[in-house]
């Protein structure tokens, strides 16, 4: 899921001040915290309250959507209120606020939100935690099942690096845990050192540079098609 | 891999199996260098250092950059450096480019550094690079030395490049066999030699000495003369997995208080304590172990140098 985090009243306000009628949309989808329906109107009421301390009257609805990353289901659930409101205020994670400008673009949609990492629920350690940067070439099958990505906070390859103590990462204050080292371990337990051992070449970086696109919905056919030229 | 030619005076020493010092100089935010070249003539003159290492924004601090200093030191000074890079601020490119730049300045050693994150730096909110990682950046000089191409295979115009490549490894590291593992894929993927880290440990600095000797490279073992308590005690506090011996503390922390006043006599006292710990160590090193010398980290203490290696 997205882990988000709500921006501070003001700097949310900010963006909406000069805007009268707003329609404040929450998000059922996978973005953690939820942001769904009640979390959408306290926000319009702190709006509210923060336009009324400056003398000004703001009108809102609150409303949710299923998936605001998902251009049928927005579309669908969001058009009939458009007409009526100014400006929207999402609080989804950033891909359904993009979403949301593609499909209204007569209106801005405007983030309530900092959208902060894909990212795993740890309730055993009390944390949201990035365990995947989505790096387009996944290594966990030589790293023992953990991120050299996500988990090392220089991306290494082929750590660790001199920054480790005692399993620990220079970054953070040596309080996480070094992913190389973590690695180390993984691969020690099930004999498979010789993964650990193995040099990793140089990444290929356009598999993780934007913007990135699959295709989908593509017709299958057993039929002679013409071919693509090679891009 | 077969050993390479040994491109640098330094490579060359090692191989001749003379047991050799190596120095360090810190650049720091400076447009002016006559305090790096001071220090370098000053090594010079003591006719026993064969090199000199130039740091890279070490803690992530945003410095002069180290490919400069290098060649003025060396055109200069007449003193071989020895031009630390990491990748923590130039993607492959860069480094590509700056290698050959350097290669043309008459820059004979690298050593290839991951570098400290940009987070302990002085610019904290940088974005940290690391396209490639140390490993990758030794490949990166292995192949403009050996195939004279970047990491694709594109040739460059004029063919090899002539520069040997060092690396890092650590005594202190806790778990050691990882740091081991990962030594001997660098020294696969092409280090010429090795420099270590700080070591205050003489029992842990001859089995790290030992274990690294399967890798037939020759290894510098890192020490770090102390110029004043405050240094150390930044040492204890703020260099995890590191520590000043107890006693070394006691003695820098008494003559800081013994001459308060008389800052002649504090450095006497201090190069004493320092010189009655290291050539001890020292000795011992070139005794009783493989290393091809020792790499001094007495930055900004170049006065130590004549006095603690009069005796080799
Ligand atoms: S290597 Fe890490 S960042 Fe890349 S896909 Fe696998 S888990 Fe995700
Ligand atoms: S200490 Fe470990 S996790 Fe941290 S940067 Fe170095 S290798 Fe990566």
């Amino acid at each position: 899921m997205i882990i988000t985090q709500q921006k501070n009243i003001e700097e949310i306000y900010d963006m909406v001040k000069q805007y009268s009628k707003i329609l404040v949309a929450g998000c059922d989808g996978c973005c953690q915290p939820p942001r769904s329906i009640n979390e959408a109107k306290v926000l319009a009421q702190m709006l509210e309250l923060k336009a009324r301390s400056e003398g000004k009257e703001l009108k809102w609805k609150a409303i949710t959507v299923l998936r605001q990353c998902d251009d049928r289901i927005a579309a669908t659930t969001v058009r009939p209120f458009i007409e009526q409101y100014d400006a929207i205020v999402s609080l989804s994670c950033g891909l359904g606020i993009v979403m949301m400008n593609r499909i209204f673009d007569n209106i801005l949609t405007f983030p309530a939100q900092n959208s902060m990492f894909g990212g795993a629920e740890n309730n055993a350690e009390n944390t949201f935690a990035e365990y995947c940067e989505t790096c387009g070439e996944c290594l966990l099958g030589v790293t023992g099942g953990v991120c050299p990505m996500a988990g090392c906070a220089k991306n290494l390859s082929n750590g660790p690096c001199g920054g480790t103590v005692t399993g620990k990462c220079e970054v953070g204050g040596y309080t996480h845990e070094c992913a190389w080292v973590k690695i180390y371990e993984r691969l020690k337990k099930f004999n498979r050192l010789d993964l650990f051992t193995k040099y990793r070449p140089p990444r290929n970086y356009r598999n993780w540079s934007s913007p990135r696109f699959i295709e989908i919905n593509k017709s299958y056919t057993n039929e002679e098609e013409p071919k693509k030229e090679e891009k | 891999m077969a050993k390479r030619p040994a491109y640098s005076n330094l490579v060359k020493t090692m191989r001749e199996s003379k047991f050799l010092f190596t120095g360090e100089l810190e650049p720091k935010k400076m447009v002016d260098l006559s305090s790096i070249l001071h220090s370098a003539e000053e090594m010079k003159k003591t006719g026993k250092i064969t090199a000199a290492n130039v740091t890279d924004g070490p803690q992530g601090d945003a410095y002069t950059c180290s490919m400069v200093p290098c060649h003025l030191v060396q055109e200069k000074v007449g003193l071989e450096t020895i031009w630390q890079m990491t990748v923590r601020d130039r993607n492959r490119i860069a480094l590509f480019g700056d290698i050959l730049g350097g290669s043309i300045l008459g820059l004979r050693n690298l050593l290839a550094l991951t570098g400290d994150h940009s987070a302990l730096g002085d610019n904290k909110n940088a974005r940290p690079v690391y396209d490639l990682d140390s490993t990758q950046l030794i490949d990166l000089v292995s192949k403009m030395v050996d195939d004279g191409t970047d990491l694709e295979g594109n040739e460059i115009e004029g063919g090899k490049i002539e520069m040997n490549v060092g690396c890092a490894a650590n005594p202190n590291s806790n778990p050691r066999e990882p740091e081991i593992l990962k030594v001997g894929r660098k020294v696969e993927v092409g280090a010429d030699f090795i420099q270590t880290q700080t070591s205050f440990d003489i029992d842990d600095a001859k089995e790290f000495l030992k274990e690294l000797e399967k890798f037939n490279v020759p290894v510098l073992l890192g020490l770090f003369p102390i110029k004043n308590y405050g240094i150390a005690w930044y040492f204890n506090e703020n260099i995890p997995g590191v520590s000043v011996p107890k006693d070394l503390l006691a003695a820098l922390k008494t003559a800081k208080k013994q001459y308060k006043e008389d800052k002649k006599k504090r450095n006497e006292a201090i190069d004493k304590i320092n010189i009655d710990f290291f050539e001890p160590f020292i000795k011992e090193i070139q005794k009783t172990t493989k290393a091809a010398g020792i790499h001094c980290m007495a930055v900004h203490y170049e006065r130590l140098f004549e006095p603690l290696l009069k005796n080799f």
